[in-house]
C-alpha cells in the first residue's frame, strides 16, 4: 500500500512541477492543483494507511488497527485552504485572459516589469483645483469621504462618494 | 492573561468583520480600521510590556494540555513583532487616509488589510507548526487581495508571479510539516524542540525541518530563491506595498529564527550554510537595486538585501549576533514601510515614479527631503540612527565570531546601500524636474500621509538616539532564543490554565 501511494506520490509531484514550468498559464495553475495533491496524499501517508478500525480511544485504550487520525484533519484542513486558493488562481487566470488576450507566462512577467506608468497628465488632475483650495478643510476635518474615487469594481462607491460630496 | 494573549488574533478578526458590517459607510470603515490598528499596536505594547519582564506568556486553545491543545506563546521577540506589526498598520491606514486617484482606494482595502494582520500575528504568536501553516495561508489569501486590488494588467501580471511562487513555497511548506508529524509524532514546536534536543527524532525529521527552512527561505526571499519579490512589490498600491514591506518577509525571518533556535540551537551545518546565503543575499540584492531606474523597484531590492543581514544574526548564533537580528528586525519594518510611503509621496508630487521622470523635490517640498534623508540614512547605517546601532552589533558579533568575509560583506552591503540611496536623493531631490514646473503635481490632500510618515520617522530617530533600552530588550530577547528550556516549560508546563 505505502508502495503504490508513494509512487502516486511521486507521479503526482513530478506532473505537478512539469506543468508549472510550462508557458501557458492555465497548465501553470492546473500545475499548482497537481501538485498539491500529491502534497496532501503525502501528508495523508505519514499517519499510516493501513488503518482497518474507527479511531475510538476507549478506556482500554487506542485500538491497534486504527490509522492515526491527526494527518487525516490536517489533509482536510489543507484541501479546504487549497480549494479557496485555487478559486483564486482561477480568477486571476480568467482576468488575465481578457487583459492580455493571451495568457504566456514570459509576456505576463514582461508586463509586469514594464516601466511603471506615469501618473495621469496634470491638465487632468489640475481639474479638481477646486479640491486644492479646499484641501486644508477637508484634509483636516476628515479626509476620507469625499475624495473616495469611484471604484470601477463598485457602482456603489460613486452614490456613495456623490451622497458625501454633495452633503460637504 | 489568555484573553491578553489572543488579543493580537481577535483585535484584527473584530475590525474585519465590523469593517464589513458598516460597509456603506466609508468614514466608520475607515475610522472602525484606524480604531482596530491602534488597539492591536496598544495591545502589543502591553504585551511587550509583560514579556519585558521575561515572562514568557503560554496558552492553550481549549485548555487541552500541551500535545492535544494548539499552543499559543508570546515571548519577547514575538511580543515585540506583534507591537510593531500593529504600529506599522495603524501608519498604513493613515496613510490610505490621503486623497488618492488609485482605484484601489476603496472600502474593501480595509478588511483585506485586517484579514492580512490577522495572519501576520498569528504566525508570530503560534507554537504549533501546522498552526504556523494555517497562518501563513490566512495572511497569503489577505496578500493576494490586497495585491491585486485596483486591477489592471501589470498589477494583475505582478499577481500571478506572487501568487504561483507562493503557492509552491507553502506546498512544500505543508508537504515539510506532514514529514515532521510523520517522523516525530508531534506538531507542537516545544515538544518538537524537546525530542530533537534529546536526539530522539530520526534523519527524516532533520530532512523535513531542512524542506521546512526552504519554503520559509522562499517567503523571506532569501538567495537565490527571492525572483518573485522584486519581480511583484512594485505593482501594488503604495500603502499596500509599503504594508507587504514591511511585514511579510519579515513573518518568513521570524519563521525561520524561531525554526532554528529551537530545533537546531547550536552552530551547525545548517548555520553554516545560512551564512553563505546570508552573505550572498546582502550583496546580490544590493547589486540588483544598483541596477534598477525606479523607486520601489530599488526599495524591493533592498528588501531583499536587509533580510541577508538578519539571517547573518540567524547565522552566527551567538547572543550579541541574535539580539543584532532582532533588533535589526524592529529597525527594519518601520524604516522599509517608511521608505516606500515617501516614494509614494515622492510620485504623487511629481508624476512618476521613474527617477528619470522625477525632481525638484528639495526644492519644492524640503519637509520631504528631511523625510526621506531620515530612514533613508538609517537604511544606509549612518550613526546615530536605528540602522548604524543594528548593523554596528552584526558587524561586532561576526568579528567576534572570526567571520572575516561576513563583516566585510555586511560592511559593503552598507556602502551600496548608501549609494543606491544618494542615486534617489539626486534624481528625485536634487535634479530639477525633466518637465520643469509643469510636472509637478498638486499636494492636495495629502496631510494623512505625511502624519504616517513623520511618525514612523520619529519611531526610527528615537529607536536611534535610544538604543539602549531597545538593545537591551533584543539582548534579552536573544537570550529566550539561544535558551529554548525556557520556553519549553512556559508551553508543557501552564498546562491547561
Amino acid at each position: 500500500m505505502e508502495i503504490i501511494v508513494s509512487i502516486t506520490v511521486g507521479l503526482l509531484v513530478a506532473i505537478g512541477i512539469w506543468m508549472l514550468l510550462d508557458r501557458g498559464l492555465l497548465r501553470v495553475v492546473l500545475g499548482i492543483v497537481v501538485l498539491g495533491n500529491g502534497v496532501n496524499l503525502a501528508v495523508f501517508s505519514a499517519g499510516r494507511l493501513d488503518g482497518r478500525a474507527a479511531a475510538f480511544v476507549t478506556e482500554a485504550g487506542a485500538p491497534a488497527l486504527a490509522a492515526n487520525p491527526l494527518p487525516q484533519a490536517l489533509v482536510l484542513t489543507a484541501i479546504v485552504i487549497g480549494f479557496a486558493l485555487f478559486v483564486f488562481a482561477l480568477a486571476v487566470l480568467k482576468r488575465s485572459w481578457e487583459l492580455h488576450g493571451n495568457v504566456e507566462t514570459d509576456r505576463i512577467t514582461a508586463v509586469a516589469e514594464e516601466p511603471a506608468p506615469d501618473l495621469p497628465a496634470p491638465a487632468q488632475s489640475v481639474t479638481p483645483t477646486s479640491g486644492v483650495a479646499a484641501a486644508p478643510q477637508a484634509a483636516g476635518a476628515s479626509p476620507a469621504p469625499g475624495v473616495l474615487p469611484a471604484t470601477p469594481a463598485a457602482a456603489k462607491a460613486t452614490r456613495h462618494g456623490a451622497a458625501a460630496g454633495g452633503q460637504a | 492573561m489568555n484573553t491578553l494573549i489572543v488579543s493580537p488574533l481577535l483585535i484584527p478578526l473584530a475590525t474585519l468583520v465590523a469593517t464589513l458590517l458598516a460597509r456603506r459607510s466609508p468614514r466608520a470603515v475607515t475610522a472602525l480600521s484606524l480604531a482596530g490598528a491602534l488597539a492591536l499596536a496598544a495591545a502589543g505594547l502591553v504585551l511587550v510590556g509583560l514579556a519585558a519582564q521575561g515572562q514568557i506568556l503560554a496558552a492553550q486553545a481549549g485548555g487541552w494540555a500541551a500535545p492535544y491543545g494548539i499552543t499559543l506563546v508570546i515571548d519577547r521577540l514575538s511580543a515585540a513583532m506583534v507591537a510593531i506589526t500593529g504600529i506599522v498598520g495603524s501608519a498604513t491606514i493613515v496613510f490610505a487616509m490621503a486623497r488618492d486617484e488609485d482605484p484601489a482606494r476603496c472600502r474593501d482595502f480595509h478588511p483585506l488589510v485586517h484579514g492580512l494582520l490577522v495572519g501576520v500575528c498569528g504566525a508570530f504568536i503560534t507554537g504549533d507548526v501546522f498552526n504556523l501553516y494555517v497562518w501563513f495561508e490566512v495572511l497569503l489569501v489577505g496578500s493576494f487581495a490586497l495585491l491585486v486590488l485596483g486591477g489592471g494588467k501589470r498589477r494583475l501580471s505582478g499577481t500571478v508571479v506572487y501568487v504561483v511562487l507562493n503557492l509552491v513555497a507553502t506546498m512544500m511548506f505543508l508537504l515539510a510539516a506532514g514529514m515532521l508529524y510523520g517522523a516525530s509524532g508531534s506538531l507542537n514546536m516545544a515538544l518538537l524542540a524537546q525530542a530533537f534536543a534529546a536526539g530522539e527524532v530520526p534523519a527524516t525529521a532533520h530532512a523535513a525541518v531542512v524542506l521546512m527552512l526552504t519554503a520559509f527561505s522562499i517567503k523571506a526571499a532569501l538567495f537565490p530563491v527571492f525572483g518573485w519579490l522584486p519581480a511583484s512589490y512594485h505593482v501594488a498600491w503604495t500603502p499596500v506595498s509599503a504594508l507587504f514591506a514591511g511585514l511579510l518577509t519579515k513573518v518568513g525571518v521570524y519563521a525561520l529564527i524561531r525554526l532554528v533556535t529551537l530545533f537546531w540551537p547550536d552552530a551547525g551545518v545548517a548555520h553554516e550554510v545560512l551564512l553563505w546565503v546570508a552573505c550572498a543575499t546582502m550583496l546580490i540584492g544590493v547589486l540588483g537595486a544598483a541596477a534598477q531606474v525606479e523607486v520601489r523597484r530599488i526599495l524591493s531590492f533592498h528588501i531583499v538585501s536587509q533580510v541577508g543581514y538578519m539571517i547573518l544574526g540567524l547565522a552566527l548564533a551567538t547572543p550579541l549576533a541574535l539580539a543584532g537580528a532582532v533588533f535589526y528586525l524592529i529597525h527594519h519594518i518601520v524604516v522599509k514601510a517608511n521608505l516606500f510611503f515617501i516614494g509614494g509621496i515622492a510620485a504623487r508630487l511629481t508624476g512618476s515614479e521613474r527617477l528619470a521622470a522625477m525632481g525638484g523635490l528639495y526644492a519644492r517640498a524640503p519637509w520631504l527631503a528631511v523625510l526621506f534623508a531620515i530612514p533613508a540614512l538609517s537604511l544606509a547605517g549612518i550613526p546615530p540612527l536605528s540602522g548604524f546601532w543594528a548593523k554596528f552589533v552584526l558587524v561586532k558579533a561576526s568579528l567576534d565570531a572570526s567571520a572575516w568575509i561576513a563583516a566585510g560583506v555586511a560592511l559593503l552591503t552598507g556602502i551600496f546601500t548608501l549609494l543606491s540611496m544618494s542615486k534617489i536623493w539626486n534624481e528625485a531631490f536634487l535634479k530639477p524636474h525633466p518637465a520643469g514646473r509643469a510636472g509637478e503635481r498638486s499636494a492636495a490632500g495629502m496631510r494623512p500621509a505625511v502624519w504616517a510618515v513623520s511618525a514612523l520617522a520619529v519611531m526610527t530617530v528615537a529607536i536611534g538616539l535610544g538604543a539602549g533600552p531597545v538593545m537591551d530588550y533584543a539582548i534579552a530577547a536573544a537570550e529566550q532564543l539561544g535558551a529554548p528550556a525556557g520556553y519549553i516549560a512556559a508551553v508543557t508546563g501552564t498546562g491547561g490554565r
